[in-house]
């Protein structure tokens, strides 16, 4: 049970980056999660809530996305993605294999924000961020 | 309003992955042999360590520990019966160690220097699931399973196992009463690790106690 210093670490991250968008909201936080990092996505949810409260990143929605397992296999000289975490062999030849290539991230992939509304001198308090 | 995505691209552990990479240079410029031991509670990684920390010292090895757990410094004090400096890491709650403990438990270690030692052996928390996030710029990570613990263990453990250097099965002095099926056992860290080197030894008889210091002296002039 990690995945509460796990979250912490994203929030706090998000909010180091979010310097560069004075005022804007953070809507979206999307995580790649390796099916090898270790990490229980439920329990990433449910955290979720808890390390978000009170910072700049209450309210963001939490998007996890998994990444399968990709092992090199020598044999067929190919990246080949594991079905399971059970056996790691080649699906194609049947191999086993020990050069993982993927499955193991833990990052934080992209965020989605609002800009700040700008209140410039006409008072309209539009947007004043470009895209 | 307007909304967009920004593109992060962060490691979540970037700041433990960077320091294990600080800590990993540091021990290759002292010339010592980092070993990470993970298994869950009571395979009996501090009796194995105890009997590599005995058997090493006696052939004239310069060797240290840190161990982690969340509370008390029993381990410590067991492991220290050895005669080798160990120094207890308490996490209080953290299911894992990361690389800032192992750095501030390096540091103000009293009579302990890095350059001045052949091997420092980690102790992790007894957990087999949050050590396996943590780098802690080990050389070598080390995977124990006991004979009590069930020959299926690396297959409900993937992770952790997948990511070891070497595994260990401990109480092989046991292993016939407790029924233990040794072929499936190694069949199963095969599947999830395949072709890693498997050491099946007893802390009490010292059965399989040769081969891993061999294997540890050939890491160390590796």
């Amino acid at each position: 049970m990690h995945e509460l210093s796990i979250v912490s670490s994203v929030v706090d991250t998000v909010t180091e980056s979010l310097a560069a968008y004075p005022g804007a909201r953070v809507l979206e936080v999307r995580l790649r999660v390796g099916v090898l990092s270790a990490v229980v996505v439920d329990s990433l949810e449910f955290c979720w809530g808890l390390a978000t409260d009170g910072t700049p990143v209450q309210g963001a929605r939490l998007v996890v996305k998994s990444v399968p397992v990709v092992m090199h296999c020598s044999r067929c000289d190919a990246d080949v993605e594991l079905e399971g975490v059970q056996s790691f062999r080649c699906s194609r030849c049947g191999q086993p294999c020990s050069d993982l290539r993927q499955g193991r991230e833990l990052e934080i992939e992209a965020i989605e924000i609002e800009d700040a509304v700008s209140t410039g001198a006409d008072g309209s308090g539009k947007s004043g961020a470009t895209a | 309003m307007t909304t967009r995505i920004v593109e992060l691209r962060r490691g979540i552990l970037k700041k433990n992955d960077e320091l294990a990479a600080v800590l990993r240079q540091r021990y290759g410029a002292a010339g010592v042999l980092v070993l990470n031991l993970v298994s869950s509670p009571g395979t009996g990684k501090t009796a194995f360590l105890e009997r590599t920390l005995r058997d090493l010292r006696a052939k004239g090895a310069r060797v240290a520990a840190l161990v982690g757990d969340l509370e008390t410094d029993n381990d410590a004090r067991r492991l220290a019966a050895s005669g080798a400096p160990v120094r207890q890491i308490n996490t209080h709650g953290i299911c894992h160690l990361d690389a800032d403990m192992i750095d501030k438990h390096l540091a103000g270690w009293e009579g302990v220097e890095l350059g001045a030692l052949d091997y420092l052996f980690i102790e992790n928390v007894g957990n087999l699931v949050c050590p396996s996030s943590y780098d802690l710029g080990e050389g070598i990570r080390v995977a124990l399973l006991s004979v009590t613990e069930g020959e299926d263990k690396p297959l409900k453990y993937p992770t952790l196992f997948n990511s070891a250097d070497a595994a260990v099965i401990t109480k092989m002095d046991i292993a016939e009463p407790c029924g233990f099926n040794r072929e499936l056992a190694l069949k199963n860290i095969n599947e999830i690790r395949p072709g890693i080197r498997i050491f099946e030894t007893s802390a009490k008889t010292g059965v399989g106690m040769d081969e891993w210091l061999e294997y540890l002296s050939a890491q160390r002039n590796r």
